[in-house]
């Protein structure tokens, strides 16, 4: 499903490559945490996979994309059929919260009645049912991260990126919305989770791969956090 | 893709930079004015045109003694140099006018200055002999072979105040589209302007558009809308304006001139023909305007 080969990314305006040689493959209906300190390559790898930045070296390949190839104008093709989540939930401010998933959809040219049908049942999957019509700016941090995850998941996507999507949350929210990423992934999306949250890691003994440095230092199938620290 | 939801982001991408709005709509408002203007004027000289084409004659002055002694043309060397004049191949037709009627139509022509009409003595005005040519463009020629001639005084060509009158009329036509075209840089570079400021404050939301999947066409859409209904307000306004300065100036200052009949009478229904150019123009304009500022600044 995520496939990186032998991908190389150096900034501009760094002397030392973001990722350096990173191979991971991820398979269908996975769920794999990316942990590693700041600045150790996590978030450029999952802009690798959204094209929001292309490779300097290497294959990146999402659900037989060829990303690092992919012209410009099939970009948001390749977008709607990837899920993501923020760690700051990138809510649209000024569109109540069946807005906000429904744009999704509007995106990709559902039409009006499939809209209608599918946001009132996604909002319930993710525990929000009552909260439709409420603006992003009046609900709690873990409401917001529901929206987004709604967002991210009504047009059922093939792989769900999640970058840090507990970071601005306490531990209790932090674990409902665990819960929440899990059944997505049982229902056979691919979710892969940037974090640096340990507990979150050691509880949920799922595949693990650390970067450090732009490097992969290790990929466990049931891994934990700090495992040799 | 929703109709609702792009013209929702236009209204409120047009009220969040209500000054920088305006502004764009003003510049443009009267740069079309400008041109509109110009275009009025350019009628107005295809008008005259047409109107005088036909009348261009020329006019041989005969000398004072062939004036004082011949009513009606009738001796040489008056008679001969007419019937030479109907045989020339260039020649469509040939009028002779004596002194007392050149005095008539002096008098006529100068019926504003009696002061004058009482100075001048019918002998001072010469019989003239008024010859239209099938090409008044072949006037230097016919002077030359008409120059010296017994009889002949002066070979005057009237188009020539004719061309006085039209290349003044072009120089007005020039200027106004010079400023015009200045003024349409400044629209141009404002509207430009206001999209990027458009694009940039709204960055955020545009780039959580292009997270979940929305094409770049979707969402700089409501940008390219907001710079061509500007340019339409503009357009609109420009339009009033000219019907406007049409009503209160021109038919007011060049209210005599007019009725004499030396400039053609310009109609609500020029007005009406230069406008849907001026909203052509502007849409054409903000259009291109706002697609190449999203082509080459905006990357979202």
């Amino acid at each position: 499903m995520i496939r990186l080969e032998h991908v190389t990314k150096v900034y501009k305006t760094s002397t030392r490559p973001a990722l350096q040689d990173v191979s991971v493959q991820v398979d269908k209906g996975e769920f794999v945490f990316l942990i590693g300190p700041s600045g150790s390559g996590k978030s450029t790898f999952l802009r690798l996979l959204l094209r929001e930045d292309v490779p300097s070296k290497g294959l990146v390949e999402v659900a037989d994309w060829d990303v690092a190839k992919l012209p410009r104008r099939r970009v948001p093709k390749l977008r709607q059929r990837i899920g993501c989540v923020f760690q700051d939930f990138r809510l649209l401010q000024n569109k109540t919260v069946a807005e906000n998933v429904a744009f999704a959809l509007e995106v990709i040219g559902k039409p009006r009645h499939t809209i209608k049908k599918v946001v009132p049942e996604v909002l319930e999957l993710v525990g929000l049912e009552g909260k439709a019509d409420r603006m992003p700016t009046e609900l709690s941090g873990g409401e917001q991260q529901r929206v987004a995850i709604a967002r991210a998941f009504v047009n059922r996507p093939l792989v769900l990126l999640a970058d840090e999507p507990t970071g601005n949350l306490d531990p209790d929210t932090s674990q409902d919305i665990m819960l929440l990423l899990e059944r997505i992934n049982r229902t056979g999306t691919t979710v892969l989770m940037a974090t640096h949250d340990h507990s979150i890691v050691d509880s949920m003994r799922r595949r693990v791969v650390e970067l450090q440095l732009g490097r992969v230092v290790r990929d466990d199938r049931r891994g934990v956090y700090g495992v040799g620290r | 893709m929703r109709a609702s939801f792009v013209f929702s982001e236009v209204i409120t991408g047009l009220r969040r930079n209500v000054t920088m709005t305006i502004a764009m709509i003003l510049t443009t408002s009267i740069s079309l004015l400008l041109l509109g203007g110009g275009l009025l004027v350019v009628r107005m000289i295809d008008k005259m045109q047409d109107r005088y084409h036909d009348k261009v004659e020329v006019a041989v002055y005969l000398t004072k003694d062939v004036s004082a002694n011949d009513r009606d043309c009738g001796k040489d060397p008056c008679a001969a140099l007419r019937s030479s004049l109907e045989t020339n191949g260039q020649v469509d037709s040939v009028v002779y006018e004596n002194q007392e009627k050149s005095f008539e139509r002096f008098k006529r022509s100068f019926e504003g200055n009696p002061e004058l009409v009482q100075l001048t003595r019918p002998e001072a005005l010469p019989a003239t002999l008024w010859v239209k040519l099938k090409n008044p463009e072949r006037f230097d020629a016919f002077q030359k072979e008409l120059a010296g001639k017994p009889g002949v005084d002066r070979v005057a060509d009237q188009g020539a105040f004719l061309d006085r009158l039209f290349s003044l009329l072009n120089g007005l036509r020039n200027g106004v589209f010079a400023i015009a075209l200045l003024q349409a840089l400044a629209a141009l570079l404002l509207i430009s302007n206001t999209i990027q400021l458009s694009a940039f404050t709204r960055r955020t939301e545009v780039g959580i558009m292009r997270l979940v999947g929305a094409t770049r066409w979707y969402t700089q859409l409501p940008f390219l809308l907001e710079a061509v209904v500007a340019g339409l307000v503009g357009a609109v306004l420009a339009v009033g304006m000219l019907f406007g300065f049409k009503s209160l100036f021109i038919d007011t200052v060049f209210a005599a001139p007019i009725r004499a009949g030396v400039f053609p009478k310009l109609g609500l229904a020029d007005v009406a023909y230069v406008s849907p150019i001026l909203v052509l123009v502007a849409t054409v304009i903000s259009a291109v305007t706002g697609y190449v500022t999203l082509r080459l600044y905006v990357r979202l």
